[in-house]
């Protein structure tokens, strides 16, 4: 079962500012001896409609924070943040911009 | 000529140590940006509200010092006298003190896992970070009225002055002097409330290095460890009695934990 995430997105001068944090292991291919544990794909959207579509790989720490700056948005927008692992866990939040 | 080299040189050393500062400052800030602790706080909620033990029950009702469940302020005034155990508690000696009276669970069980690691962590470090971000803003007041709290903050002075062991350290051997540092760490003089007070209100802490979040207890028990001390007890009087003069020391600081160390 996925960790708590949790996410803060507010709006300042023309951009949203995105903060998200994620509980996950991301143990690499050496610590765990050919049994990787990380993120594979992260995905961002805004009111329904994909915005980023990040792939990461196992040099991401463990329990790793992102940011992100949207342009624009306006208050109460709606920002989705999802990723799914390479063992096919997955996990989202979502916010309204403040 | 001598003299003006020995000038020069003098001249020279004073911005490189403020530049030292600035890096161990900006490293402190860079850390805390990336600082996944509120994810240890919402792991902490989970747990207080989990019904666990013999008794099926949570630790909602847990009583840390302003009454049952009130968790508001609760972190900044401890330690302090607990009538109802008859002793001086921290946090973490309350918190067990709540899972083997409102949980019923043994002494042995809840303290099997005290400090955990990354992959295998520990309730009091969820619980711990989860109290301890309710008293964000609060001025550090702990237990200074008692005559129990008095013996225990001269018990923890004493201690931290005590030196003992096969290297004859005490915890002032490394926090008693100015501008000492391990590695990116400054060493502050734990026993001055001018050094203490910023540095006790980020604890408990999240570490960078271990990706883990750390309590008090166990800060002191690896001070102990690096100190070649035999290892203290776990919610012992001398640990609550070190824990309090810590406190104390660092008394009227706003508490801005749970913090981010390297």
């Amino acid at each position: 079962m996925a960790g708590p995430m949790k996410m803060r997105a507010t709006l300042a001068s023309g951009y949203t500012d995105v903060r998200v944090l994620m509980t996950h292991p991301m143990a690499t291919e050496q610590q765990t001896k050919g049994q990787p544990h990380f993120i594979q794909n992260l995905e961002v959207k805004v009111n329904g409609k994909t915005v980023i579509e990040g792939q990461i790989s196992q040099a991401v720490s463990r329990n790793p924070v992102f940011s992100f700056r949207l342009k624009g948005g306006a208050k109460g927008d709606k920002i989705e943040v999802s990723w799914l692992d390479n063992k096919g866990d997955t996990n989202k939040t979502e916010t309204a911009v403040a | 000529m001598r003299r003006a080299l020995a000038c020069a040189a003098v001249l020279m050393v004073a911005p490189a140590l403020a530049q030292q500062k600035n890096q161990f400052a900006d490293y402190q800030r860079m850390t805390a940006e990336g600082s996944p602790v509120e994810l240890f706080e919402l792991g902490g909620e989970e747990l207080w509200k989990k019904p666990q033990g013999p008794k099926n029950a949570s630790l909602e009702k847990c009583d840390l010092g302003k009454g049952p469940g009130i968790l508001k302020g609760a972190y900044a005034a401890l330690p302090r006298y607990f009538k109802d155990a008859g002793r001086v508690m921290d946090l973490e000696t309350r918190l067990l003190h709540c899972m083997m009276t409102l949980q019923g669970r043994s002494r042995e069980e809840a303290t099997k896992q005290l400090f955990g690691n990354a992959d295998r962590p520990s309730e009091m470090e969820y619980l711990s970070a989860y109290v301890a971000g309710h008293s964000r803003g609060a001025k550090m007041a702990p237990g200074a009225s008692h005559p129990k709290e008095k013996e225990s903050y001269q018990l923890g002075k004493a201690l931290f002055f005590h030196r003992a062991g096969s290297w004859d350290f005490s915890c002032a051997s490394c926090h008693g002097e100015q501008d000492k540092r391990i590695r990116m760490s400054d060493l502050p003089v734990l026993s001055d409330p001018k050094f203490a007070r910023p540095l006790i209100a980020t604890w408990p802490a999240y570490r960078v290095s271990n990706s883990q979040f750390k309590t008090m207890q166990w800060r002191l028990n690896d001070c102990y460890r690096q100190m070649r001390m035999p290892e203290p007890n776990f919610a012992s009087d001398s640990m609550v009695a070190l824990n309090m003069f810590l406190a104390t020391t660092a008394k009227g600081a706003e508490y801005r934990g749970p913090g981010t160390k390297r």
